[in-house]
This record gives C-alpha cells, sequence and structure tokens, in this order.
C-alpha cells in the first residue's frame, strides 16, 4: 500500500487550474485528453460541454471578453486541436486572454502519424502568444500558471498548453504554488515619463486634436481613466470597433466610430486633426485605409502595452509603451502640472466644424411601417426596451457594423465581437461564454443568419447547461456584406452569396435544439417580440428578424482606398 | 536593406522554429543564420542576415517570442563577422599548381586532393570569402558550402555595450 504524496498529472492540472480561480473550462473531451476529464468530476471548476471545439473556443473567449479574466478551453488532441484554431487566431488578434489545454497522443507515438496526432504546437505557432509541449509531468503546474501568466498579462492573448496522454496519467507530486518568472517576458506597463510629458505638450498645443482609442482601454480597465483625461483634455474621442464602450456614447466628446464603416464625423475628424492621439489601438487597416493618406495633417502619439504596435503601421512623433490605464493616469497628472490654474484649451473652432459634419452627415435610416424590417430599427428599439442595459454580441458582416454604428454603449465589457479576425459564427458561443460569466445580466447576441448557420448548434449546450442566452437572427437570406461588395463591386452579379431557397425554419429550429423561437416579419411585429423575448429568462431565446435583404451599410471608405472618400451611400460611388 | 542580428534566445526545444517561422510570416527574408551555444548554461545564440525595410520592427516581432531574451543588431562597422565555405575547385594537372599556388597566398586550407578538383576549407569575414572565390572562378567551382555567418560585437562598440547591457 502506498501512501505518498503522489497524484497524476491530470491532478495536477486540476490543482494547478483551482488555484488560477478558474470557475468554468469549456470543453469537448476525446481519447487524449480523458485523462483530464476523470479529475474535473471532483474539481471545483464547471464543465461546459460544447458541441464542437470551435464553439469551445469562442466560449472561452466571450467569458474573457466580458469580465477580462482568463476563459479556459480544454479539447483532445488531432481534431480537436485543429477545430480550436480559428478561435486561437481569433483570440489573438484581438488580445482576448485564454488559455488553451489539448490532449495530445501518448509521447512514445509522437511524430508517427498516430491516430488522432496532429503538431498541435506547431500548428499553434502562429495563431497563439505561447506554447508549450509538456514533456514531463512535474511540469504541469508551473507551464499552467506560465500559461495563465502570459495569457493575462501585457498585451493579453492566447496560449496553448499541450498536454501528450502518458504525462496525463505520470504520477508527479505538488508543491507550493512559485511566482511566475521568464527572463524574456517582462512587459513594460509604466510610461516613460519624459514622452508622456513631450505627448501633452503636443496636446496642448493641438488645435484639432482627436483622443483615438483602441480595445487597449478596454484590456486596462482604463475607461474612468479615459472619460477623465479626455474632458480634461477637452478633446473629441473616436473609438475603434474593439473600443465600443470604452467611452459613453452619450458623452458630447464622443464621435464614435471611425474607418471602412465608421461615421463621416469620426472618420473625417481624423483626416482633419492635427494631433491623432492613439491610446490602445493599432491603426488597422479598416480604420485606416490606404495609409499613406491616413490623417495627413497629424502629429501622432501613440500608447500601447506592445512595442511592436508602435510605428508598424504609422510613424509615431511620441510613441509611449505602457499599460492604458496606467498611462491615462500618468497623462492626466502631467497635464494638469503642466497647466497649473489655467483653462483647457476651448478649441470652438474645431467643435464647431465636428458639430457641423455631424448635424450634415449623421447616421441614419428610415424605416418604412410597410416595408421590411430593418437591422438598425431593430437595434433601435432594443436599445429602447433594455434602455441599453445589456451586454451586446455580434457576429460578422452587416450586422456587427450596424451594431457598432446604432448601439448607444455606456459600458465597457458590453460588446463582444470578432473584430481582427472577422469570424462568422462567433456571436452564438460567444454569448453562451459571456452569459457564464455574467449570469446577472441580459446577454442578447445579434446574428445574421450567415453566421447564425456556422455555429447555431451551441444553442443545445445553451440550453442543456441552462444557459439562457438570447439571440436575435437577422435573416436576409445571404450574406449580407458579400452582396454588398458584389453590387457595389462587381456589377450585382451575386457569385454564392445567396443561402439559398432552403432556409431552416429558425423558430422551429430553435424549439428543437431546447429553445424558444420566435420571428418577426414586420417592423410592427418587433417591439411586441423583444419585449416577449426579454420576459423568459428559463431558457434560452431566437428570434428570426426578417430583414430587408437589399439594406447597405454606409457610410463607408472602400477597402486600400482613401479616407477622404467617405461614402454616404451607393450614389457616391 | 541587409541587417546583421544576433538573438540571444533561451536553449528550448522549437526556439529555433519560432524565429525562423516568425520571417516567414511577417515576409522578412533570411540570408543566413547561424545558431549555437552561447558561454552560458541554457542560451543560445542565433546570428541572422536578414532582408529587411525596417529592422526596428523587425526586432520588435523578436522581442514578442517569449524565449527571445536578447536581439542586438550588428552593423558591419560595430562587428566582427566571420563564415566558413568549403569549396570544390575544378583543377586538372595543367591548372593544379596555379591552383593550390594561389590558394596558399590566400589562406585556405587545402582538405582533399582529387583526381579532377581540389577542396578547400576558406574561413574568414565575408570579404575574405568572396576573394577567394572571385580568384577561383576561372578555374571553375565544382561545388560551393557554407556556413551561416556568425558575428560579434567589437569591445570598443556601442554595440559592444548594447549587448551586455
Amino acid at each position: 500500500m502506498t501512501t505518498d504524496t503522489h497524484i497524476t498529472g491530470a491532478q495536477a492540472l486540476m490543482t494547478a487550474l483551482e488555484r488560477e480561480g478558474v470557475e468554468v473550462v469549456f470543453g469537448l473531451p476525446g481519447g487524449a485528453i480523458l485523462p483530464a476529464y476523470d479529475p474535473l468530476l471532483d474539481a471545483s471548476i464547471r464543465h461546459v460541454l460544447a458541441r464542437h471545439e470551435q464553439g469551445a473556443g469562442h466560449m472561452a473567449e466571450g467569458y474573457a471578453q466580458a469580465t477580462g479574466r482568463v476563459g479556459v478551453v480544454m479539447v483532445t488532441s488531432g481534431p480537436g486541436a485543429t477545430n480550436l484554431i480559428t478561435p486561437l487566431q481569433n483570440a489573438l488578434m484581438d488580445s482576448t486572454p485564454i488559455v488553451a489545454i489539448t490532449g495530445q497522443v501518448a509521447s512514445h507515438a509522437i511524430g508517427t502519424d498516430a491516430f488522432q496526432e496532429a503538431y498541435t504546437t506547431g500548428l499553434a505557432m502562429h495563431c497563439t502568444k505561447h506554447s508549450y509541449l509538456v514533456t514531463d509531468a512535474d511540469d504541469i503546474g508551473p507551464i499552467i500558471h506560465e500559461a495563465f501568466h502570459l495569457a493575462g498579462t501585457g498585451r493579453p492573448g492566447p496560449v496553448l498548453v499541450d498536454l501528450p496522454k502518458d504525462v496525463l496519467n505520470a504520477l508527479t507530486e505538488v508543491g507550493p504554488a512559485q511566482p511566475v518568472v521568464l527572463d524574456g517576458y517582462n512587459p513594460t506597463t509604466e510610461g516613460n515619463g519624459r514622452q508622456v510629458r513631450a505627448a501633452i505638450e503636443l496636446l496642448e498645443a493641438a488645435e484639432r486634436p482627436v483622443l483615438f482609442v483602441g480595445g487597449g482601454v478596454i484590456k486596462a480597465a482604463g475607461s474612468a481613466e479615459l472619460l477623465a483625461f479626455a474632458e480634461a483634455a477637452n478633446a473629441p474621442v473616436v473609438t475603434t470597433l474593439m473600443a465600443r464602450g470604452a467611452f459613453p456614447d452619450t458623452h458630447p466628446l464622443a464621435l464614435g466610430m471611425s474607418g471602412m464603416h465608421g461615421s463621416y464625423t469620426a472618420t473625417t475628424a481624423l483626416q482633419r486633426s492635427d494631433l491623432l492621439f492613439n491610446i490602445g489601438a493599432r491603426f488597422d487597416d479598416r480604420v485606416t485605409g490606404d495609409p499613406a493618406t491616413f490623417a495627413p495633417l497629424a502629429q501622432v502619439v501613440h500608447v500601447d502595452i506592445d512595442p511592436a504596435e508602435i510605428g508598424k503601421v504609422r510613424n509615431a512623433e511620441v510613441p509611449i509603451v505602457g499599460d492604458a490605464r496606467t498611462v491615462l493616469t500618468q497623462l492626466l497628472t502631467a497635464l494638469e502640472r503642466r497647466r497649473g490654474d489655467d483653462e483647457a484649451p476651448a478649441r470652438d473652432e474645431w467643435f464647431a466644424t465636428l458639430a457641423g459634419w455631424q448635424e450634415d452627415y449623421p447616421l441614419e435610416y428610415e424605416q418604412d411601417p410597410e416595408a421590411p424590417i430593418k437591422v438598425q430599427y431593430f437595434i433601435d428599439q432594443l436599445q429602447e426596451a433594455t434602455g441599453g442595459d445589456a451586454v451586446v454580441v455580434g457576429g460578422v458582416g452587416q450586422h456587427q457594423m450596424w451594431v457598432s454604428q446604432f448601439w448607444r454603449f455606456s459600458e465597457p465589457r458590453s460588446w463582444i465581437n470578432s473584430g481582427g479576425l472577422g469570424t462568422m459564427g462567433f456571436a452564438v458561443p460567444a454569448a453562451i461564454g459571456a452569459k457564464m460569466a455574467r449570469p446577472d445580466d441580459l446577454v442578447f447576441a445579434l446574428d445574421g443568419d450567415g453566421c447564425f448557420q456556422m455555429t447555431c448548434q451551441e444553442l443545445i449546450t445553451a440550453a442543456t447547461e441552462g444557459i439562457p442566452i438570447k439571440v436575435a437572427v437577422f435573416n436576409n437570406h445571404g450574406h449580407g456584406m458579400v452582396r454588398q461588395w458584389q453590387r457595389l463591386f462587381y456589377d450585382g452579379r451575386f457569385s454564392a452569396s445567396d443561402l439559398g431557397t432552403v432556409a431552416p425554419d429558425y423558430p422551429a429550429l430553435a424549439e428543437s435544439m431546447g429553445c424558444v423561437g420566435l420571428r418577426a416579419e414586420k417592423p410592427a411585429e418587433v417591439g411586441p417580440i423583444i419585449d416577449k423575448a426579454l420576459a423568459i429568462n428559463d431558457r434560452p431565446v431566437v428570434i428570426e428578424v426578417v430583414v430587408d435583404p437589399d439594406e447597405m451599410v454606409f457610410p463607408m471608405v472602400m477597402a486600400g482606398g482613401s479616407c477622404e472618400n467617405v461614402l454616404l451611400g451607393p450614389e457616391d460611388l | 536593406m541587409r541587417h546583421t542580428l544576433s538573438v540571444v534566445v533561451e536553449d528550448q526545444s522549437g526556439v529555433l522554429a519560432r524565429v525562423a517561422s516568425m520571417f516567414a510570416q511577417r515576409a522578412f527574408n533570411i540570408h543566413s543564420l547561424a545558431v549555437g551555444p552561447t558561454h552560458e548554461e541554457g542560451r543560445s545564440r542565433i546570428t541572422l542576415v536578414v532582408d529587411a525595410p525596417d529592422v526596428e520592427q523587425l526586432s520588435k516581432q523578436l522581442y514578442k517570442l517569449v524565449n527571445v531574451l536578447k536581439v542586438t543588431e550588428l552593423t558591419p562597422e560595430e562587428a566582427l563577422e566571420s563564415e566558413t565555405m568549403l569549396v570544390r575547385v575544378t583543377a586538372g594537372t595543367d591548372t593544379r599548381g596555379t591552383v593550390l599556388e594561389a590558394a596558399a597566398m590566400l589562406d585556405a586550407t587545402l582538405l582533399d586532393l582529387g583526381p579532377s578538383s581540389v577542396t578547400f576549407q576558406v574561413a574568414g569575414d565575408p570579404a575574405t570569402l568572396a576573394r577567394f572565390l572571385e580568384v577561383m572562378q576561372p578555374f571553375g567551382i565544382a561545388e560551393l558550402v557554407k556556413s551561416g555567418r556568425v558575428a560579434i560585437a567589437k569591445e570598443s562598440t556601442r554595440a559592444a555595450a548594447r549587448a551586455a547591457g
């Protein structure tokens, strides 16, 4: 009889996850990861069984985006791991902290093309912040703690830990948790004081400054600091798609989103600005259009926790490496010190110009009560019914742009979407993850029919696990954004963008998956259907919203085109 | 623009793949690569000669790799550089004497005398290797194998200070 303190590698894994405070793992078991699923039954960790590994990955992302905590996904080797590649790349592009645990074939079988073998760490090399292949059960605990540290600090991102089956089964001992020390990883969080002062000098001298805010402010939990700084600076604020909610849209300084489908005012403000004060944004091509003609008059201050983002697309006159919240605090202090008892620059002319554009070129749409429903109208009605008090989760495409344009965001982490990778099918599983993280909040996925058909089976997960999300499926019987581009740039030749004559009966499909299924076909039905959906809290609800298939998203800046040319409608083309 | 980078990494499996693959991903072109242990336990050094328009961005991308500890750019003025090559020069009975004589003057090491060719080892800075090839070209280069370039900062230079940093 043994009385020693040895446990299996799999048990050590559970201990490490518990020490990291993990409350839920999203996953799907299979041969190689089976040893880890057994002690999971005894751990203080809930497991949510996804129907597809991609779904599990997006759930972990939704969880992480809704809270800022590290999301965890666990899948098996081979196809389990390859199905996870899309969420990993998605998390990398959007800087979402997740830890992926993958089973691997036994060590002796690695490299033999064994059943369900894939070179997971190789596949994950470019879609993770870092990855590990664990070869010794003693390393499991320390590596899991490293993985959480890497995922959650600095610029957050996905980290993968690949665990061969024999390593999970091997005996090991768990000692006290050790602090993580990584020689090659020391993110700078505090901005250089001289650069901070230089940034303030530029700001105070600027006549047409814009605070250009990215997702980094949300990751850094810096919204309150941003508000204080923007008000003190008396500068307008443009938010990227990833930063919707970082600054309240109702604030007088808020200009909304710029870029390909941003508002005329936000896009043109950057074009005319003399100081582009970037805090936590990476100058994505959807923001800049052609970088050579982007914000041609502006000097640039660029605050980013990732030094590689500074100067990658746009040279910065004042680069500041640091955590957005920390640097915003430094900036405010430096601003107050610089200014003393002086007033903030009034910039009346600049604000008058901006107000003029807002009046002349508002974001707008018309809903004819007799015509098909417009997505924008549904968004407005939902905003009204909820008072905006919801976590909104987007798919990818036209509806995503309309949500960003028309939802008036007031809180950080109230907008969850796939920004960088543009992953269709993200909304339903991400909403499940978000609802797991924030069970008391209303989590409403706004999805397109094309997206919905990619991952809707996760509604079975939501119904089975008792995760009552709400989903609106905007049914335009096709891939709307593809159709929009074909209409504008391919002479209306609609190649493979029609979803065909056999559309599912979405309410019936939802009912068959254990959800409540509803449908709205006319504008007058939208309000009552939303009320009905909001009254149901014991099951997931799916509303099919039959929408106008011909509606297009404007304004629009052409891909790779100049932000000088904001198309307000098809007639501008 | 060609740059020589000296990259100190943790000596762990997969590190070279991560570095090399990042270059491919970011469309930076590797001209030469040499990897080997350093004087410190658990540390390896990768010396890269690369074509990249923006070496600063390249350096930042290298630093994003968790196992990368130190990246130093070595300019030709600041660095001592060395390469090794093995060259088989065509040399029949009529030209053999001239080839051997020229090789001796260029400090090449004779490794093998074959019936129709002679094999030399040449080590030194890139200019030395280039000079040798230039001289031997008329006789005919039958085969050529080159190592990656290795480089070390001169003690007197700023790069040395940075590398020691």
